[in-house]
């Protein structure tokens, strides 16, 4: 412990210059290990290995030694050189951090490129995409009819399960039997396996309107056979369900205050429910509500195990004739460009609305 | 026959008996103050009177209406019962011009313009009607409270059922609500309100009535409960009240 050049040896002793030290090597290591492995690479994934275990963890460290070093600095009010000394060796360390992340990355890239290029040619090979995308365009389109008609009804359908749920009074014990039973069950099976039974299932029963090979929707831009409506069915049997509980939960979260508060100026257990407490609750269930949207406007895509031709049916046999996924990716695109502006959509409601009660008109 | 008529009224919440036999009338044009202690069963007796809890044992008549356990008798008897919260109760979701509608409109179907004629003209009498269009929460306490008041006037009840009304407010607003239920009291409506405003209950009501674990021990003109109260009890609630800061 021979130091005479401090005289008052502070407390937190030669530690920033040595946090800098460290960053410094991690750098050094970083960029060094970065050239050999790149050099490497092309014959072993040594190098590269080694690299990534050693110039990461190091840079990692000297951060934290880093950070350390100038919590104690600061603690004592110590020398304002010695404080800048480990900031810089923080900075270093960040560096250090980015470098080798970064190398790491491109190593990665680099490494796999022949791989990376079969992944473009097999998912993204433009003219399968362009070939396809027509028709998968055109399949999408039922797509979008079955969402929109299968949302409207969830939107009610839900609303009414919730509201029988709720119905008080003994005489409405097998409402909300039947509500607790359907969700219980509805929720429970796999949407496939509902739409399965439902689509191959109601035609071979004698039941009305759903076992009739004519039934179809056929009104403005809405054109739909017999199987696009039972999948519409199905879906609005499984997402009723969810939504049904979305519902409920935002029925709850309204304070018992405010329907007595409605009571109390002599409106009905009905008026006070659909003029005070379903529009609270509904504006309170805007997102997740949205949520559920979007799974079911992706779980349009289940409906191709009844055969139905929508977008993911006819980008699939095109990927089947062609040896190539592209057609698939062409649909992955097509969900995309609704369900990101959706979520969006939800975000603007629920600001708008924040918005909307805060304003004080004059 | 008073307006309102409460007999051997119990409540019981579980095993906890709230309200243990009381007895009370309220004549038309009277304002009758329930004081007491927290827990002494005020609000409770207060929810009863219009129904929204129910009795274990007894009977309420307002305005000749028993108070029974019916949906569509209450909501008759509760277009004649207005009744005001603690905790004020706007509707968020509506500005303050259709919480004071909503009933008028739905329940005693007033046309939207006569419903808002109306209620501008209440509003504008307790000066908030550059207020009509804002939402409940870009309003004070105070005036969040006033509006729940003129929401209540709006459906013109034969009674107005005031509960701790001013409780939840900040000090400096109590007296902005107190001026307002003074002015209803001098116009002739007859109210039944808890409160725990001594002074207030001193100088707007024609009758006190003391609760005291669910019953009503004492009950006559202010002037006698506040200054000579024969009850040992009400003694006690006074001076406590009185060391408190509140009379």
């Amino acid at each position: 412990m021979v130091t005479p050049a401090v005289a008052t040896s502070p407390a937190y002793g030669r530690a920033p210059q040595r946090a800098r030290i460290l960053s410094y090597t991690a750098l050094a290591i970083a960029v060094v290990g970065g050239v050999v492995a790149a050099v490497r690479s092309q014959q072993t994934n040594n190098g590269f290995l080694a690299f990534f275990c050693l110039s990461l963890p190091l840079a990692i460290g000297a951060l934290l030694y880093g950070r350390h070093a100038e919590t104690q600095v600061v603690d004592v009010d110590g020398d304002e050189a010695d404080e800048a000394v480990a900031r810089s060796a923080r900075r270093i360390a960040v560096a250090a951090i980015a470098t080798s992340a970064a190398l790491t990355l491109g190593l990665t890239v680099w490494s796999a490129w022949n791989g990376l290029q079969d992944v473009g040619d097999t998912f993204f090979s433009w003219k399968n995409i362009r070939a396809s995308f027509p028709d998968v365009v055109d399949g999408f389109w039922l797509n979008i009819q079955i969402f929109i008609i299968a949302e409207i009804l969830v939107l009610g359908w839900g609303l009414l399960v919730a509201t029988m749920r709720r119905t008080p009074g003994r005489a409405a014990a097998p409402l909300r039997w039947f509500a607790i039973v359907y969700v219980d069950v509805f929720r429970g099976l796999p949407a496939i396996v509902t739409i399965y039974l439902v689509g191959f299932g109601l035609p071979l029963t004698s039941l009305p309107v759903v076992s009739n090979p004519d039934l179809s929707i056929d009104f403005g831009p809405f054109h739909l056979d017999q199987l696009a409506c039972l999948g519409i069915l199905a879906l609005t049997l499984v997402y009723g369900a969810y939504v049904a509980e979305v519902y409920r939960s935002g029925i709850e979260s309204i304070h018992w205050s405010q329907d007595a508060a409605a009571r109390g100026i002599g409106l009905s257990r009905g008026q006070s429910l659909r003029f005070v407490v379903v529009p609270q609750a509904i504006r309170r269930v805007v997102p997740p509500l949205m949520n559920d949207f979007i799974g079911l406007q992706k779980d349009t895509a289940l409906l191709n195990v009844l055969g139905v031709l929508e977008g993911f049916n006819i980008a699939r046999i095109y990927a089947g004739n062609s040896f190539n996924l592209s057609a698939v990716t062409g649909l992955g695109i097509c969900f995309l460009v609704i369900t990101i502006p959706m979520t969006r959509f939800a975000d603007f409601l629920v600001a708008r609305d924040q918005k909307r009660l805060q304003a004080g008109s004059g | 026959m008073a307006l309102v008529e409460a007999r051997g009224v119990v409540k019981r919440f579980g095993d906890n008996t709230v309200l243990s036999g009381v007895n009370l009338d309220v004549d038309a044009h009277q304002v009758v103050a329930l004081i007491g202690a927290s827990g002494s069963g005020k609000s409770t007796l207060l929810r009863c009177v219009n129904g929204l809890e129910a009795m274990n044992d007894g009977t309420i008549r307002v305005d000749g209406r028993s108070v029974l356990q019916d949906d569509i008798k209450l909501n008759r008897l509760r277009r004649d019962v207005g009744i005001v919260f603690q905790g004020y109760n706007l509707f968020p979701h509506m500005s303050v011009i259709d919480n004071v509608t909503l009933g008028p409109r739905k329940v005693l179907k007033m046309s939207g313009k006569d419903a808002e004629e109306r209620a501008h003209f209440l509003l504008d009498r307790i000066g908030l009607a550059d207020k009509a269009d804002a939402y409940p929460d870009r309003l004070s306490g105070g005036q969040q409270q006033r509006v729940a008041i003129v929401r209540a006037m709006a459906m013109r009840p034969k009674l107005l059922l005031l509960d701790e009304i001013t409780s939840a407010l900040d000090p400096e607003l109590v007296n902005e609500v107190l001026e307002m239920v003074t002015e209803l009291a001098y116009e002739g409506m007859t109210m039944l309100l808890a409160t725990h405003e001594m002074a207030f209950a001193r100088d707007v009501a024609h009758k006190v009535c003391f609760l005291h674990k669910g019953q009503i021990l004492e009950e006559g003109p202010p002037s006698e409960i506040f200054s000579a109260p024969s009850h040992e009890r009400t003694a006690e609630f006074l001076r406590r009240t009185l060391e408190a800061g509140n009379l």
